[in-house]
């Protein structure tokens, strides 16, 4: 009897093991604060992902937990050491780029593979083989902005305005102007604003007007933008306006006039309203469960989730390996497989931890995204 | 004409750093303390009418007399709770308490209305007056500001210089121990100059968001550093002294961006502040003596 006992005990324990055990799955974002809005659309985005493959037949499950950090380094950090005590095998990073340059340290140094969402500094992945991204790395959008410019021949005359206490508008900022003349742009105007003076821009207007721009190119979020968009018209002033994907987003705002954005065109991974099945299936989870569109953040981290799913699949892993071993399978997957995700497909990444995949061209048109091409 | 349409810009973002700063130098001048959740009334003020106009439908000017009260409510609440105990506590700790005050505004804010930012119906529309055939227009919210201002500020100066209660606020400004002896409530008197502070904050909250209109929980909190810095500017306590400050600080960024650079024009706003300082310590209009009001 005792025998049957134990031996049913020692069953109940593997199976435990095997089948009923999940990966450990933690990251760190914005939850409160500012920059909330992109930490809880990421947050939300990598649950929804987890329930459905919890619920599916398949022997990979997730155990997610999500840290608030505030879009503050330092708190950052006390949160993934939260999540390392809690017992995290794969990482999702940071949200934003400044406190993910901090966890990304931390996730190299652990030997705790990463896969942010959104994080999309160039700094957050330089030097570290365990740490890769989801979204497009800023100096892309900007190579990637001023290329589709060039090509399609939007304009000749190219104003800047971006935001100079900022990693994300800086990084792509600075590769749009170094790639702009190889494109036959020219750059008559470059302005900037920061946080504390960042509500009047008739001075940068102004001078994109004096100076005869046809295109202003915004690489900043859609806040500030609503701004531009609006004093611009004040002022009569009409040129073409190009934004980066922190443009998205600009049309769910609560009580903007959605004809200000009228024309604004964007190069942005995720299009809330493409008629694909897997992009429909995710909104409409997304609307029934949250009750709002879900922006690109949101599709970032859950592509992330799924992205992981696909790699801890076909590495055949299990949850009771360490973290470190994860992360050389990981480390393996990442730089041979390649996705198909609701934020692009044929999604592949470098061994810099930098992904590859089409930005796509949009166009704000009766106020919904319309595809440029 | 581009001088002038750059000017006209600086009075109008000014003009809302003065409105904002009028209710820093109030309470300074007379409760002797830096209020840091002025701005995040000024955030709850606007949140109130952002929902009267654009959810209920309400006219404009009766969503801000609806945020006026909610917020006098609010900012004697926040008296009564955070400051009052502490009345007789060192200066340091009603600092510490007062930023505490303005971060629990703004989580609360977060939690009741989440940080998606919400874009702020004009009260008075998008217009604008044309001068000079269209070369320069000045927008019907910035005139608005202004006149609001000017309003503000002559009904402040006559309520402190010829009311019984304004009186009262001279002598608590002056010395509270003072002023109790002498049969003043000093209580009451504080309560009620925290409660036209915030007043004065839903106003400015409505007229903030009407010529910047992105409204989020943090939206008050930079203006309001800004304004505070005006507030110094112009000598902190002097009513006059805060409009007169936030008009050259709105005037001197402006400029700054469009004739230094625009990357360094808060260096050199802030390089103005020190000078001023250096030359002037109690700020353009302020007076070195004990009454400041």
């Amino acid at each position: 009897m005792k025998k049957i006992l134990v031996c049913a005990l020692l069953v109940l324990a593997m199976s435990a093991t095997a089948f009923g055990a999940a990966f450990k799955i933690g990251g760190t974002g914005p939850l409160t604060g500012g920059a909330a809005i992109y930490g809880t659309a990421a947050m939300r985005g990598a649950q929804i992902a987890a329930e459905e493959i919890n619920a599916m037949n398949i022997d990979v499950k997730f155990d997610l937990r999500y840290e608030d950090d505030t879009h503050d380094a330092e708190k950052a950090v006390n949160a993934y050491n939260a999540l390392k005590d809690w017992g995290m095998q794969i990482s999702l990073g940071s949200v934003t780029s400044k406190p993910a340059e901090a966890t990304a340290a931390e996730n190299f140094a652990d030997r705790i593979f990463a896969l942010t969402p959104s994080a999309s500094s160039a700094a957050v992945t330089e030097g570290k083989d365990n740490v890769f991204q989801m979204c497009f790395v800023d100096p892309n959008q900007g190579t990637a902005s001023a290329q589709y410019i060039g090509e399609k021949k939007l304009a000749k005359k190219v104003a800047v305005i971006w935001k100079n206490d900022d990693v994300y508008s800086k990084g792509v900022r600075d590769t749009f102007v170094e790639n702009a003349g190889k494109h036959g742009l020219e750059i008559v105007s470059e302005t900037a604003f920061a946080d504390g003076n960042d509500t009047d821009f008739s001075v940068q207007l102004t001078d994109a007007k004096n100076k005869g721009a046809e295109l202003v190119f915004l690489p900043m979020y859609y806040q500030p933008a609503s701004l531009i968009l609006a004093q611009a018209q004040a002022m009569g002033y009409a040129p073409k306006w190009f934004g980066i994907d922190g443009m998205d987003g600009i049309l769910t705002m609560e009580g903007f006039d959605k004809s200000l954005a009228e024309g604004v065109m964007l190069l942005t991974p995720f299009n809330a309203d493409a008629k694909d099945e897997k992009t429909q299936k995710f909104v409409k989870k997304y609307q029934e469960k949250f009750g709002e569109i879900p922006n690109q953040f949101a599709a970032d981290g859950y592509d992330c989730v799924y992205a992981y799913c696909q790699a801890l699949t076909q590495a055949k892993a299990t949850p009771d390996m360490s973290a470190e071993d994860l992360c050389g399978k990981m480390i393996e997957q990442f730089t041979t497989m390649t996705f198909n995700g609701v934020t692009g497909d044929n999604v592949r990444w470098m061994k810099n931890g930098e992904v590859t995949k089409d930005p796509k061209g949009m166009v704000i048109k009766n106020g919904a995204y319309v595809g440029l091409d | 004409m581009t001088f002038l349409n750059f000017f006209i810009s600086g009075i109008s973002l000014g003009s809302i750093y003065a409105i904002i700063a009028l209710g820093y130098t109030m309470v300074y001048g007379i409760a002797k303390m830096l209020n840091f959740a002025h701005g995040d009334v000024i955030m709850v003020g606007a949140y109130v009418c952002f929902y009267a106009v654009a959810r209920y439908e309400l006219n404009p000017f009766l969503g801000v007399v609806i945020a006026m009260i909610v917020c006098t409510i609010l900012g004697m609440i926040v008296e009564r709770l955070a400051y009052k105990p502490l009345r007789q506590a060192p200066s340091l700790a009603v600092l510490i308490t007062a930023i505490g005050m303005s971060y629990f505004l703004q989580n609360t804010a977060l939690l009741l209305w989440s940080s998606n930012p919400k874009v702020f119906p004009s009260i008075v529309g998008r217009g604008a007056f044309k001068l000079f055939d269209g070369e320069l227009s000045i927008s019907h919210i910035t005139a608005l500001t202004i006149i609001a201002c000017l309003v503000i500020m002559a009904v402040l100066t006559l309520f402190i210089s010829k009311t019984k209660m304004g009186k009262a606020m001279r002598a608590c400004s002056e010395d509270k121990g003072a002023a109790q002896l002498m049969g003043i409530n000093v209580n009451a008197t504080i309560s009620m100059t925290f409660a036209i502070g915030s007043g004065l904050a839903a106003v400015a909250g409505a007229l903030l968001c009407s010529a910047y209109p992105t409204l989020m929980p943090t939206t008050g909190s930079l203006p309001g550093i800004k304004a505070f810095t005006a507030a110094v500017f112009g000598g902190i306590g002097s009513i006059p002294g805060a409009f007169l400050g936030g008009l050259m600080l709105g005037v001197i960024e402006i400029f700054a961006k469009a004739y230094i650079s625009s990357q360094l024009s808060d260096a050199v706003v802030f390089g103005v502040l020190i000078v001023v300082l250096l030359v002037k310590p109690a700020g353009l209009l302020g007076k070195m003596t004990q009454e400041k009001v």
